[in-house]
């Protein structure tokens, strides 16, 4: 084993894409048991997984009225060939016409988007490595408000070499970047004696579920424009915002900015239809910047991504077809808030509350009077609990790298609304039964499944930075 | 200039962009007619289709009015800013498309060869793609409608597909690759579809081997000529190195064991660390295939020194004659000598199906840890389930596989033969060759001087006058001045016969200019008009002797056995 590490590269051998981590026992155990409502209705459910399943039907729909696209012909004449020998990394130009599109309906037309300037990448994972690669060397950083997605660590740090600095973001101010907590970071960095090459945010937020206010969103531009460093906006959600206040894009903000210009060559949106679509499989992301030397070298870069001519084409139709998108927009807006609504309801009767939110597949739940330590072991035990005992599979804050613990993630749209209700309802049970039992020991259990729980959380202490692919 | 940084776009392809670029003016004003859907490049046609069906001039001049004034007031402080701002690599030539040798791909850009509405522009030969057997695949989707997932029948499975992010792939995807490159090597190997793992193409599959096996600064040592692609796809992000191991036209470019220790050697002088070796099997440029002995001696090179091989056997399904493919499994799992933790093996879809566009590359591994870490970096370009869906269905019909792969063997021999004929009529060689999609092809005895220099004189008349769009040897770091790569699989019949007829006239017409020394320019425009009366030309193909010496066939060169 050990010549083995001489002989491949220090990333293949090192663990910074943390999917060693112990925080995918979640998902092992999920697979394990799987909760099926006729084959296995004392499996675990999973809520860790941030997909978007409320929609389907609609693009189901679509595709039974649009059989010309679906049999790869358009005006009855096969385009297979064209696709099958497409391979221009600039992608294909009626694609990105509508992605474009799709991404200024889904800002409410508030923003346009020049289809020049938008670069088509395997995933929003590749997108944000991309910019990784473009932005920064190895050992430069990237200030990142926390909680963050843990897939970022992997993201834009394994291949790449750079380095994140967290911005401490804290509960008493609803998670919102604040000037103090910028300029901290920035100083840690240095302190650190890293460069510090931008900020990532993303908006939508992932895990919070929340929108980045407009006096965040130009309390950032002030601050990247002060620095002179790069700011990237990931907006993978945008299209998740169910409620008030409405959804404001970087893009909005810049064009709104004084002196913009100044900033506007350093301001990068990362995009993918894997959520507000539902379509993670087809992998396809986008970087959209108006800094032409960065178009020009992650377009190139993209070479190592490229998303399918197959799905380039079909997705071109469906986002082109203008009554399709705006009534699957509304229409998917309505029911993630009626599931939104139900996840609330269903955790405030069950005593616990949740961060205010306004998007996302998700809420950002409250269960720090759980805690029988208000401390990250604390906050392991319980959350072991609730995925042995409960049978939830749910995530952490310590994964998101919060620094407060008590906080998980709880995600709503991947399964049926009577899934949802069952989830509710055990959790319930787990918190009445909790109650009765108030001390640590006793909400823990028996000896024996304490010993089981300890190694647990041995494994989940070394390493709780990334959650699974998924 | 440092050739290396250099590659011929075949995996993906540059160009174009002044009329992909959907927005710009002139473009909205174009009517595209019917043969620019069919002959210019895929993706301009693809433009064009947009643009028939919903055509928006007004958005898009629009935008790009508003973009190019940003764009005016911005460039200045941009250029300077950039390189403060931006990474060494954004910045860098790593990717080496700012390389001379694009003006071959730029003149083809702007002005493609069609036979009756372009018949003086560039034929494209620079393209190693597959167009000769995509109506066998188009008649395949129109006989098995429920392999787009969408239809009446498949649309159950829709959520499923396009749910599905599991980077290890589809099952039924991972089984009918693997099945498929077991059929594609004869069934003499079987493939563990748990060893499959998913990259984004070939181009992909490179940079995730290089980043599992290599450190900044280590090296692969890569026999040349090769694929130039490789500069950019195994050494941009990953700051590795590729070392040339030197091979010659006097043993048709075999492999030999001295010239690999003589690399490693030189590596070791120059304190490089040697990581592996890279070759292509068959071969790109050269469209050869390596014999038994080759593979046996590699391996055991590999072993000795306890470094890694990677085999690119991408064009494994192009070999259509005798002697059969040998793959490296073949090689290794009967050696129980070699240590399997150092074999690896990159595969592609986009050659032996001719499906560049659907982005199918592998990597099989048969070292447990480059699996499993190349299956994590695989979520940097997982193939989309839409496709994986598709092709799985495709390759699980044995009936289908077999008829293709025996098709398209018979479809390349065919279109190989009346290239290499074409050109041994007028005493033009190649290097034999069973393998790929395209030629070696020997103009050595047509260069000036024998130098680079010499190669890109004759290589920038061959695009300007002659206008075809060739590779000359040197982008491929050959290290023997006069061989270029011509691509034969990527037109039709008819385009192939003009490209021949061209390559006729210029022979013809260089031998003359050297034995009467005339005005070369009036000789040329003679010429032009020549390389379009077939009469003409028939006489010439009919007279190879009668030209100038330097045509005279030596019993040693490859242009006689090119013959055979």
């Amino acid at each position: 084993m050990k010549q083995q590490h001489q002989m491949l590269s220090k990333k293949a051998t090192c663990n910074s894409h943390g999917q060693d981590s112990s925080y995918f026992l979640g998902w092992q155990e999920y697979e394990k048991n799987p909760y099926d409502e006729s084959t296995n209705p004392n499996g675990i459910i999973q809520m860790g997984l941030a997909e978007n399943q409320l929609s389907f039907d609609l693009i189901e729909s679509w595709l039974a009225h649009n059989p010309d696209t679906v049999g790869l012909k358009r005006d009855d004449v096969s385009v297979f060939r064209e696709l099958a020998l497409f391979q221009d990394y600039h992608g294909m130009p009626c694609f990105k016409n509508a992605l474009a599109k799709f991404m200024s309906e889904i800002r409410g037309n508030k923003v346009r988007f020049d289809p020049k300037n938008l670069v088509l990448t395997a995933g929003a994972t590749s997108a944000n490595e991309t910019l990784m690669f473009c932005l920064a060397e190895p050992g430069e950083a990237f200030l990142l408000p926390i909680p963050y997605y843990p897939g970022f660590d992997r993201d834009l740090k394994w291949r790449t070499g750079v380095e994140i600095v967290p911005i401490h973001c804290s509960s008493s101010k609803g998670f919102q970047i604040t000037e103090t907590a910028l300029e901290e970071a920035y100083r840690c960095a240095q302190k650190r004696k890293l460069k510090v090459k931008g900020v990532l945010i993303t908006n939508p937020s992932n895990p919070l579920g929340t929108t980045t206010s407009r006096t965040e969103l130009d309390l950032l531009l002030r601050f990247i424009s002060a620095k002179g460093i790069h700011l990237i906006s990931d907006e993978i959600y945008s299209g998740t915002v169910f409620t008030s206040p409405s959804f404001i894009s970087i893009a909005e903000a810049l064009m709104e900015l004084k002196d913009s210009e100044k900033v506007r060559d350093r301001v990068h949106i990362v995009y993918s239809l894997s959520k507000d679509l539902g379509l993670p499989g087809f992998r396809v992301g986008a970087i959209y910047s108006d800094n032409g030397a960065v178009v020009a070298a992650a377009t190139k870069m993209s070479s190592f991504g490229l998303v399918s001519s197959h799905t380039q084409y079909l997705l071109s139709e469906l986002l082109s077809d203008k009554k399709f998108t705006s009534n699957y927009i509304a229409e998917n807006r309505k029911r993630l808030q009626e599931r939104h609504n139900m996840l609330v309801t269903g955790l405030r009767n069950a005593g616990i509350g949740t961060l205010t939110s306004n998007a996302g597949l998700f809420c950002w739940v409250d269960m720090r009077h759980l805690l029988c330590s208000k401390t990250f072991e604390g906050e392991m035990k319980l959350w072991k609990k609730i995925l042995f005992e409960v049978g939830l599979n749910i995530s952490p804050g310590s994964s998101c790298h919060c620094t407060e613990p008590g906080w998980f993630r709880m995600c709503f749209a991947n399964m049926t609304q009577e899934t949802l209700t069952l989830s509710m309802q055990r959790l319930r049970a787990f918190v009445d039964s909790a109650d009765q039992t108030p001390t640590c020991r006793n909400l823990i259990g028996g000896s024996k499944k304490l010993s089981l729980s300890s190694r647990v959380f041995r494994l989940l202490s070394s390493n709780r930075e990334v959650e699974p692919e998924r | 200039m440092d050739s290396t940084d250099f590659w011929t776009t075949e995996h993906v392809c540059l160009g174009g962009k002044r009329r992909t670029g959907l927005g710009t003016a002139t473009e909205a004003k174009r009517t595209p007619t019917r043969w620019e859907t069919t002959l210019v490049s895929k993706r301009t046609a693809l433009a064009g289709l947009a643009l028939t069906k919903r055509p928006n001039p007004t958005v898009s001049s629009l935008s790009l009015s508003l973009s190019l004034s940003l764009s005016l007031s911005l460039s200045l402080s941009m250029a300077t800013n950039n390189h403060v701002l931006l990474s060494k690599m954004a910045m860098n030539n790593g990717h080496g498309e700012d390389s001379p040798y694009f003006d071959g791909w730029k003149a083809y850009d702007a002005n493609p060869y069609h036979p009756t509405e372009n018949t003086e522009g560039v034929i494209q030969m620079g393209l190693a793609e597959n167009q000769l057997c995509v109506d066998l695949l188009e008649d395949w989707i129109k006989r098995n409608p429920q392999a787009s997932i969408c239809t009446a029948d498949g649309v159950s499975e829709f959520q499923d597909i396009a749910l599905y992010q599991d980077y290890h792939g589809l099952p039924e995807f991972r089984n009918a690759v693997a099945n498929f490159m077991g059929k594609v090597r004869g069934g003499r190997v079987r493939f563990d579809p748990d060893r499959i793992v998913m990259s984004g193409g070939a181009t992909g599959a490179h940079e995730l081997m290089s980043f599992c096996l290599a450190d900044p600064g280590d090296a692969f040592l890569v026999p040349t000529p090769y694929y130039p692609g490789f500069d950019r796809d195994l050494r941009w992000r990953t700051g590795m190195q590729l070392l040339p191991v030197i091979c010659n036209s006097s043993n048709d470019f075999k492999i030999t064991k001295v010239a690999l220790e003589s690399a490693y050697a030189k590596a070791q002088e120059a304190n490089i660390k040697v990581k592996g070796v890279l070759v292509t099997n068959p071969s790109n440029p050269l469209g050869t295939m390596l014999d038994k002995e080759t593979l046996i001696s590699l391996v055991s090179f590999i072993n000795e020194k306890n470094i890694h091989l990677i085999c690119d056997e991408i064009y494994a399904a192009t070999v259509f004659n005798q002697p059969t493919f040998i793959s490296i499994s073949e090689i290794v799992e009967q050696d129980p000598n070699c240590n399997l933790n150092l074999i690896h093996v990159v595969y592609s879809l986009s050659k032996d199906m001719g499906l560049p566009g659907f982005r199918v590359g592998i990597v099989y591994s048969y070292n447990d840890a480059v699996v499993s870490c190349g299956r994590k970096m695989s979520s940097f370009g997982l193939v989309s389930t839409q496709t994986q869906h598709l092709i799985a269905a495709m390759l699980s019909d044995d009936e289908f596989v077999n008829m293709f792969i025996a098709e398209s063997g018979k479809r390349i021999a065919a279109r190989h033969k009346i290239f290499t004929c074409g050109l041994a009529q007028v005493g033009i060689g190649c290097l034999k060759s069973n393998a790929g999609l395209f030629c070696w092809m020997d103009l050595r005895p047509l260069l000036k001087e024998s130098t680079i220099d010499g190669e890109m004189a004759l290589w920038r008349t061959i695009i300007d006058r002659v206008k075809l769009n060739v590779s000359p040897g040197s982008s491929f770091h050959c290290s023997e001045p006069g061989w270029f790569r011509v691509c034969f699989a990527n037109m039709d019949d008819k385009t192939m016969r003009v490209a021949i007829e061209r390559i006729r006239a210029f022979v013809f017409e260089s031998k003359e200019v050297e034995v009467e020394v005339p005005s070369k320019k009036r000789r040329w425009q003679t010429s032009l008009r020549l390389s379009f009366s077939s009469r003409r030309l028939d006489d010439v193909t009919m007279t190879p002797r009668g030209m100038s010496p330097h045509c005279a066939m030596s019993p040693h060169s490859p242009l006689v056995r090119a013959a055979t």
